[in-house]
């Protein structure tokens, strides 16, 4: 491989882990450590998560499907303003969705919510905390 | 309200039975009142006569839904069903050579396996008990075949047990008797059983755990050839010079215990999956195609239901005519018989009660993801004499189930190479179909290794992705306290469907529902 590029991609690769370390949340996709458990999902970060488990049904840019019914497209969602409104769903369920509340933590939902909240179209910069999950538990 | 006290309890009720006509009856008692979960099927149905130009509306052509059909029909009413998709069956699902399958996401995957072979991505298997399936395959004439679920020689596997490495079932499953029944064998010498055993019941247990366990005379599980007989041979008996059988070695029952292998024991001996069993000749859904050809004429395909509405006049149902590029349609009818799952439902607008309206919006369906794998050669039965059957892992595979048809045969060969639930399952659903294969190619490969020589194509159906069920089956938030919420007729309307039985994701299930909902509905329409 030529010198540069596998440069440039080793430093491309090292990018997300940067930022991680100055934010508050990683921002690597560790979406594709997959089945590390039977019972639970293992994937840390906001965009991890979604990709291993949203993406399923709300489809990897948010978009949302139809058939005979529909999943809600997630981009450019203004129910996801307040953050409660996710969190609730995604532990409890809504509808056809499944509780996921005993596959993910507080922590994996947090990132997730936070994750939601500012991906897709929607800029809902208000920090998502593990105890908000825990009180809607 | 006060007749219900002087009613007997379901205990005092049963013992009734028991003292009067014996365990048979006792048993079949506990059968219809789902307690030994038995089909309660009786027979076919005896509506009696429709009134005079009673018109139902049925939504959904799945098992449920056609079954409705026929039996209204054949009662007097005209019936109508609407289907969302361009064939009818729903879940009783089966993909062939040819067949083109698109998910939500926009994905299709061709099905390329060689003529004949095929995949079930939803029902695979009917338990002998099953008396409602059974009778409408005798009577639509589908042929049925023995579905293999119990086989000595398939695999149990473990990542964290034997190096990784596959071990016959009969192996783990002699020893873990034989091993039992010799440390009970011990208790029951040693006196710990003399309270709770008499001298004459000691010795008969004795004797009969030399049996179950394959014990030696002096009730030792040891290499020998009652255990090999079992279990397998070092050197099998054979014919002439080297004739006589060699044992092999048993394994300990510590590895035995530590290896979690026995956890699949007892798979095959649920009244649902305990031998025998049946599937019908060619794919699943043979059932849903024989079901067509006799109510065929009444479906209207590609039509989705937008709204149900119902008054004291009866029920009107709209939806777009997806063969007229979506054209809104409204029908009327007297009743309606609505089999759409739950998921679907609670995105239709509708004026049920506000008490079935809450089950509808609160039933979420289960994930699950089954990958179907075609190989050019049947290698498990060429190589490892496994004909059918399942192996079992703690892959997130899950398991591998062999073909129970064509064996023996110098042709390709369709196993079931995942069928996983739960978090496994989200995570299967959230990758694309190839990747699914990949993956289940991947893991099963640990198990057979010929997988990575012999593989020709997959297909992969993930049942979250499914565009008209959005799932695998209905789950409960709350069965116990909602359950006759949702069965109960609602004035002019009573849904049906596996989600409204207590066998739920069964076939089964869904056509006892749809029969218990057409008795009601005929009562309402003759009785009011």
């Amino acid at each position: 491989m030529n010198r540069f590029i596998l440069a440039a991609a080793v430093l491309a690769s090292l990018a997300p882990l940067a930022l991680a370390q100055e934010g508050t949340k990683p921002e690597a996709d560790d979406s594709a450590a997959l089945f590390a458990s039977p019972s639970v999902l293992t994937q840390k970060t906001g965009a991890g998560i979604y990709g291993a488990v949203c993406a399923g049904c709300h489809m990897p840019e948010g978009q949302g499907a139809v058939g005979a019914g529909a999943y809600p497209a997630l981009a450019d969602n203004p129910t996801l303003e307040f953050p409660e409104y996710p969190i609730h769903i995604i532990v409890h369920g809504q509808a056809a969705m499944p509780p996921l509340g005993s596959v993910l933590d507080d922590e994996q939902i947090a990132a997730v919510v936070e994750y939601i909240r500012t991906h897709f179209g929607n800029d809902y910069a208000e920090p998502v905390t593990a105890e908000m999950v825990a009180g809607a538990r | 309200m006060d007749n219900e006290e002087v009613q007997p309890t379901r205990r005092e009720f049963l013992s009734m039975v028991g003292a009067v006509g014996g365990a048979a009856l006792m048993y079949q008692a506990m059968a219809m009142m789902g307690i030994a979960k038995a089909s309660p099927y009786a027979g076919p149905i005896e509506l009696g006569q429709a009134p005079e130009g009673t018109r139902v509306i049925i939504l959904g052509a799945g098992l449920a839904g056609m079954v409705a059909a026929m039996e209204l029909r054949d009662a007097g009413y005209a019936v109508e069903v609407l289907e969302y998709r361009e064939k009818a069956g729903g879940r009783c699902w089966t993909l062939r050579s040819g067949d083109s399958y698109e998910e939500l996401g926009g994905a299709v995957q061709q099905v390329d396996f060689a003529e004949g072979n095929y995949f079930n991505p939803g029902p695979w298997r009917i338990p002998y008990n099953h008396f409602g399936v059974l009778d409408y395959c005798s009577r639509l004439g589908v042929e049925l075949e023995p579905f293999i679920q119990v086989n000595n020689n398939a695999y149990l596997h473990s990542t964290k047990a034997f190096d990784g490495k596959p071990v016959r079932f009969r192996e783990i499953n002699t020893d873990y008797r034989g091993h039992i029944a010799e440390l009970l064998a011990k208790v029951t010498d040693q006196g710990a059983l003399d309270e709770m055993v008499s001298e004459e019941d000691k010795a008969l247990l004795l004797t009969s755990l030399r049996s179950f366990g394959a014990l030696d005379e002096q009730n030792a599980y040891v290499s020998s050839t009652s255990a090999s007989g079992r279990r397998g041979y070092e050197r099998p008996p054979g014919g002439g010079v080297d004739g006589s059988p060699i044992p092999n070695e048993p394994i300990d029952l510590s590895t035995i215990l530590q290896s979690n292998l026995w956890r699949n024991i007892a798979a095959g001996e649920s009244l649902n999956t305990s031998m025998p069993m049946f599937q019908p000749r060619g794919g699943m859904d043979m059932i849903a195609q024989a079901m067509e050809r006799n109510v065929g004429d009444l479906i209207r395909y590609r039509k989705k239901v937008t709204a149900i509405t119902q008054d004291e006049n009866g029920v009107s149902v709209t939806f777009e005519d997806l063969e007229n590029g979506g054209a809104s349609e409204t029908v009327t009818a007297d009743y309606c018989v609505c089999t759409i799952p739950f998921s679907i439902l609670s995105q239709i607008e509708h004026n049920f009660s506000s008490q079935l309206s809450n089950v509808i919006n609160s039933m979420y369906y289960a994930s699950s993801i089954k990958v179907g794998l075609e190989f050019n050669r049947r290698f498990w039965e060429e190589d490892e004499h496994i004909y059918g059957g399942i192996t079992y892992t703690d892959l997130p595979i899950s398991m591998i189930s062999y073909p129970s048809n064509d064996f023996f045969q110098k042709k390709p060969g369709v196993l079931l190479g995942a069928y996983s639930w739960g978090a496994t399952s989200y995570q299967f659903n959230a990758l694309p179909p190839e990747e699914r294969v990949a993956k289940a190619l991947e893991y099963g490969a640990q198990i057979h290794p010929q997988y990575n020589e012999e593989f020709k194509t997959g297909v992969s159906v993930a049942w979250h992705r499914v565009p008209w069920v959005l799932g695998c089956y209905g789950q409960w938030q709350d069965k116990e306290a909602q359950y006759q919420d949702a069965v109960a007729m609602d004035r002019r309307v009573v849904m049906a469907g596996e989600h409204l039985s207590y066998l739920p994701a069964w076939m089964e299930g869904a056509i006892l529902s749809s029969l218990d909902a057409i008795k009601r509905l005929h009562d309402v329409a003759t009785n009011g």
